[in-house]
């Protein structure tokens, strides 16, 4: 009889080779996927060389995404691509994207099915710990442990302690996954979590479509967390269905699993949040934003680009217009999304509301393209950081919502409430 | 290792990736041009005024959000010899040794002074401060993880004991 355990220490012992982990192990463990975009690719691919690999550990697993600078944004950028893209085509790798082919990483690999339940994903992305809502661990890592990896399809990790989420109650109109992760990060901090797993259960989890399972799971990196996760239901199983390419575990944590804590949170109390500069601990709830006047909106990311996201932003922007001192810039962030948005006439009212339509990219969430601040300027973004120069000048602002809030915003020129904007 | 002695430059609590080295200047990975920009968008003359051998101070959280190497390499690239920090980011902890910085956990940094002068003893665990002789005891460094620093990071570490098994 093995112990009880979490998710977490579940999927860790099966990868490891072990029938039973407990947090502080170290353990060597089995990686199904790794991954690298534009920016953490070329570094890990110094590395690889450095160490005197010639192939990848197997060419369907090993998977580049340029996503972060492109379409690229400069010479240097382009050169960056270049690297990662000679490397992939040397290499042979199945999983390359690039143009009209690629999206943002986090929202792409979950919707091409390369990612399934189960599974074991490091990524040189800190918001790799985003495929947790498909019941996978995953995890962000820097370029040196990718290109390790990459070399032997394994990583050494720290069995981490799990804190226990419980999401009861049903949230109220307009509360989304994204103000369910930020009330978290608000209640615990930046470091709440820091080293250790995020599982996410409660009856409001289970109601979340796998968008707003996604989010949440994103975030878990912004509590300082080692994973976000979530067990794999029908919701889940529906979600995989038609597109996983490989076969799926569906492991979840046992009824008397040890949990180093237990915090519980009624979400009809939660309303939309707002993280406000420089950190997404600083979250208030919207209606006690005050008069935050703004001058760009940015909706997208691997947070807050999926084609959920942007329905809950069309619905707030329908019949109305971004204020002339806003520019409201929506990023759908796969070429998947982009095309069910136009299919449902989504764009014609990003178009009437005076919205900027930009390609796939993570672009200004990381203040790289396609919408950088000046200083003295404030955004409201669906993104997920809101670091001083986060999105461009150092004396800039960069506010954490959700796509209604965001959208209400930027019709106001100012933070708002959606249901002030979209009635109801 | 070697102690070292280095003057202090002290930053706060959760200093973020961001602020070690900005996204807009990750269109490079060359550790000189990241060493340009190291601290910009918290301090931003930092690194035109660290020299060789200086130490970071901070509070909690230090290198916490983004899971870019470019951060530790863009800090050991400025010159700084070390960072102490009360505790770290885990992605950032993994980075640093990774790519051969040295850091220590310890939470009584937290009254030194920027411009201080410090010596820290890694296989001790002892950061003593030269001008008032206060001392502090953390966990040393274990002797596997400074052969890895002092081969300047994971892949040359790995490289090393790959070729004296041959």
């Amino acid at each position: 009889m093995t112990r009880a355990m979490t998710i977490t220490e579940k999927i860790l012992a099966d990868h490891a080779g072990l029938d039973a982990v407990s947090p502080g192990d170290l353990v060597n463990a089995r990686v199904d996927v790794a991954l690298g975009n534009d920016i953490t690719a070329p570094i890990a691919i110094r590395e690889f060389r450095e160490l005197g690999a010639q192939k990848v550990f197997d060419r369907e697993r090993v998977i580049l995404v340029p996503d972060h600078f492109t379409p690229a944004k400069d010479i240097k950028s382009a050169i960056q691509v270049k690297t990662v893209r000679e490397f992939a085509m040397e290499q042979e790798l199945v999983h390359w994207y690039e143009g009209g082919e690629s999206g943002v990483e986090h929202a792409l690999l979950p919707e091409k099915g390369l990612v399934v339940p189960g599974d074991l994903v490091i990524g040189a992305d800190s918001h790799t710990c985003t495929y947790g809502a498909l019941g996978a661990f995953a995890t962000g890592v820097g370029s040196t442990d990718l290109a390790a990896a990459m070399a032997t399809g394994e990583v050494w990790l720290k069995v981490p302690e799990t804190i226990r989420f419980v999401f009861n109650g049903a949230p109220g109109p307009w509360v989304e996954g994204k103000d369910l992760v930020l009330y978290t990060i608000g209640k615990i901090g930046v470091d709440g979590a820091l080293y250790q797993a995020m599982e996410f259960t409660g009856p409001a989890i289970d109601n979340l479509s796998m968008a707003g399972r996604f989010t949440i799971c994103n975030m878990a990196i912004e509590a300082g967390g080692k994973n976000g996760i979530i067990a794999p239901d029908a919701k889940t199983l529906a979600y995989v269905e038609g597109r996983g390419l490989r076969k799926h575990t569906l492991f979840s944590s046992d009824p008397d699993a040890r949990y180093i804590k237990t915090i519980v949170f009624d979400c009809s109390q939660i309303e939309p949040q707002v993280a406000f500069p420089h950190l997404p601990e600083n979250t208030r709830p919207v209606s006690q934003a005050g008069d935050v006047p703004i001058h760009q909106v940015v909706i997208g990311s691997c947070t807050n680009g999926r084609i959920e996201d942007m329905r809950s932003a069309a619905r707030v922007l329908k019949g109305n217009k971004a204020d002339r001192r806003v520019r409201l810039i929506v990023i759908p962030a796969t070429p998947l999304v982009w095309r069910q948005a136009m299919a449902e006439g989504l764009f014609g009212i990003f178009l009437d509301a005076g919205a900027v339509i930009s390609p796939p990219t993570c672009g200004p969430c990381l203040g790289g393209h396609m919408g950088i601040l000046a200083d003295g300027e404030r955004c409201v973004a669906t993104t997920n950081r809101n670091f001083v120069g986060r999105m461009g000048h150092a004396k800039s602002e960069v506010y954490l919502a959700n796509p209604a809030v965001a959208a209400a915003s930027a019709v106001a020129g100012k933070i708002a409430h959606p249901a002030d904007v979209a009635g109801k | 290792m070697q102690p070292i002695e280095g003057r202090v430059w002290v930053f706060g609590n959760d200093v973020d990736t961001d602020l070690i080295i900005a996204a807009r200047y990750l269109n490079t990975s060359d550790p000189a041009e990241l060493a340009k920009h190291c601290m910009e968008d918290a301090d931003p003359g930092f690194a035109a005024k660290v020299q060789a051998g200086d130490i970071i101070v901070a509070g909690k959280n230090f290198g916490c959000g983004s899971s870019r190497e470019h951060a530790p390499i863009s800090i050991k690239a400025a010159g700084a010899a070390c960072v102490i920090a009360r505790d770290f980011a885990r992605i950032f902890y993994r980075n640093a040794f990774n790519t051969g910085l040295p850091i220590l956990e310890c939470a009584g940094v937290s009254g030194i002074q920027s411009g201080a002068r410090l010596r820290v003893d890694f296989d001790k665990g002892v950061i003593t401060v030269l001008d008032s002789g206060e001392t502090h005891v953390t966990k040393p460094i274990p002797p596997f993880m400074q052969e890895l620093l002092a081969a300047g990071g994971l892949m040359p570490y790995i490289k090393r004991k790959l070729a004296a098994r041959v």
